[in-house]
């Protein structure tokens, strides 16, 4: 992870995105957004429904177009990014095919690159020990549960080991103790691979768990508001949810939530009042 | 094994219905009025003489006996051959109308101009009566000429089962390629695939549970339709033929052309048994059954 610091993954320049330009329709999703996310990162985009984070992400993978401004991916352009595969992605549902076993899913996006079936083979099953499903790989994605089926499919957008990681609410559908264990696990396998993710979520203690930085954002037109550094340290675990420094965060974030940023951050202020 | 399981208990059913049907006739017999029911003149419950409703065993035990009289082809082995006749124009009509059908589905599904101005053309070619229709593809099938290619005239027959077989196929097919979740969609796009690789790698296995019941649909269109083409073109050799052969006899041996019927219900539980086998295989190792 030190090695590949200071190295850009992903770069937003002055980016806006309007949505049905010129029509009654008209919406402004993205104003003016400035983003520089730091290989090996975690990054989170956090701010209320309809704040724009989601189109945020789907214009670093490139799915939308901005109608200003650049992005760049792996020092690409977004779009060549996403041709050359530089990126997986894993959203809300976890969208495995419902015809294809465990490791097949895992394999589609190795087969859409065109490699031979013993090398997406062995990493099919690689992956699957990534991912603590050595077990599964021959049963079929309706057979497990939710928790493992999102486990699946990181799997499958890490596959082809991709350097970055965009996930859109991947556990927003899980209940919170899966919730929490599928956070840890995350943290593991993003360590392990070292992979830069960015990771849209509206819960606040999970993003302030994973990340390294939270992005807040505001309510449309989505702009940044703040960007929140969150000192945890590399090593997390189930005791950093109890500790002071998640608590401080929290409340960071909550604050620059509500845009009323207060200047005293300090250890008084908190504990007790944080549990959702 | 679960197949297996699945397939007996739909023979068993199949069985059941038919004893059920084959009791219900024979108590109609027993409690029916013999000349029907008239009500102000107007007869509302059928006849239930030997002449109008023939006792199933009576039907069943025609078929050991000749065809006409003297000969000694026995009439199980014309229907039979009647009905393999009919099955070999009604496949060639179904493969045709099958291959026509996705192409159409898949052109829809892939332009949007061609959807919005085909679909309506669709639904109107279906809304042309079959009778009508017979003939004229008869005719000009007889005037098509393509270097030394002659036109046989069952080909028409194999046409107008096409006619009907491409229609559910084409809307069931499309409906079916269509329905793949826009996340599935834009995960393809993310790893940048090509529109055929998302075809064949997320829209048409997404599309099975819907073409599996099309398919059902279209076989048994294809049925309808080459039977009613050998019916109104007088095509020999076929069930159809028969049925109208059959039926002119109905005074003097009333049992005679529900021989007939029966080889064509045969023949149209075959093409849809064909599919429905399909559909098992299909659909082993989805979640649920979503087909009849």
């Amino acid at each position: 992870m030190s090695a590949a610091a200071n190295i850009s993954a992903v770069e937003v320049v002055a980016t806006s995105k309007i949505f049905n330009q010129g029509s009654d329709k008209h919406v402004d999703a993205l104003l003016d957004v400035n983003l520089s996310i730091q290989s090996g990162e975690f990054v989170s985009l956090i701010g209320p429904s309809g704040c724009g984070k989601s189109t945020l992400l789907r214009l670093i993978a490139n799915l939308l177009e901005s109608t200003q401004g650049s992005i760049r991916v792996n020092n690409k352009t977004a779009a060549q990014a996403r041709l050359d595969q530089d990126y997986g992605m894993a959203f809300q549902q976890a969208g495995l095919f419902d015809w294809r076993t465990v490791r097949k899913n895992i394999e589609l996006p190795l087969e859409l690159k065109g490699w031979d079936k013993d090398k997406r083979e062995a990493r099919a099953i690689e992956m699957l020990g990534l991912v603590k499903l050595e077990e599964f790989g021959n049963m079929y994605p309706w057979q497990l549960s939710g928790g493992m089926q999102q486990r699946v499919a990181i799997a499958r957008a890490l596959a082809a080991h991709p350097p970055l990681l965009l996930m859109d609410e991947p556990f927003g559908a899980l209940d919170e103790m899966t919730r929490e264990y599928m956070q840890g696990e995350l943290l593991r396998i993003c360590a392990e691979t070292s992979t830069t993710v960015v990771f849209v979520t509206h819960s606040i203690p999970e993003a302030v768990y994973l990340s390294n930085r939270v992005v807040v954002m505001s309510p449309r037109p989505g702009r940044i508001l703040e960007v929140i550094e969150v000192n945890l340290g590399s090593k997390r675990n189930e005791q950093t949810r109890a500790a002071d420094g998640f608590f401080r965060s929290i409340t960071a974030v909550r604050e620059a939530l509500r845009g009323t940023h207060a200047e005293h951050v300090a250890a008084n202020a908190i504990r007790g009042a944080e549990d959702r | 094994m679960k197949l297996a399981g699945r397939i007996a208990y739909r023979i068993v059913m199949f069985a059941l219905t038919i004893a059920f049907v084959t009791a219900l006739w024979e108590l109609y017999k027993i409690v029916g009025p013999q000349d029907g029911g008239k009500f102000l003149g107007v007869r509302i419950l059928p006849r239930a003489n030997d002449n109008a409703m023939p006792h199933v065993s009576t039907m069943l035990s025609r078929y050991s006996r000749p065809e006409v009289r003297g000969s000694d082809k026995k009439i199980w082995i014309v229907v039979l051959s009647g009905a393999w006749f009919s099955l070999r124009l009604s496949l060639v009509g179904f493969f045709l109308g099958t291959t026509i059908g996705i192409s159409l589905a898949v052109l829809m599904a892939r332009f949007n101009v061609i959807r919005r101005g085909l679909l309506p053309y669709l639904v109107m070619s279906q809304t042309v009566p079959l009778i009508a229709l017979a003939p004229l593809v008869v005719s000009w099938g007889g005037k098509l000429e393509i270097g030394s290619f002659v036109w046989p005239r069952w080909l028409s027959a194999s046409i107008l089962g096409t006619f009907l077989a491409f229609f559910p196929i084409a809307v069931g097919t499309l409906r079916g390629l269509t329905s793949a979740p826009s996340a599935a969609l834009e995960l393809m796009e993310s790893y940048a695939a090509s529109w055929k690789q998302t075809l064949f790698k997320l829209r048409f296995p997404a599309a099975v549970p819907f073409m599996v019941p099309a398919l059902k649909l279209g076989a048994s269109g294809a049925v309808v339709g080459v039977v009613v083409a050998e019916i109104s073109t007088g095509l020999k050799g076929g069930i159809g033929r028969l049925i109208i052969e059959y039926a002119r006899e109905a005074t003097g041996d009333p049992a005679k052309v529900f021989t007939a019927v029966f080889g064509a219900a045969a023949l149209g539980l075959t093409m849809s048994g064909l599919v429905a086998f399909s559909d098992l295989f299909l659909m082993r190792n989805r979640p649920k059954e979503t087909s009849t």
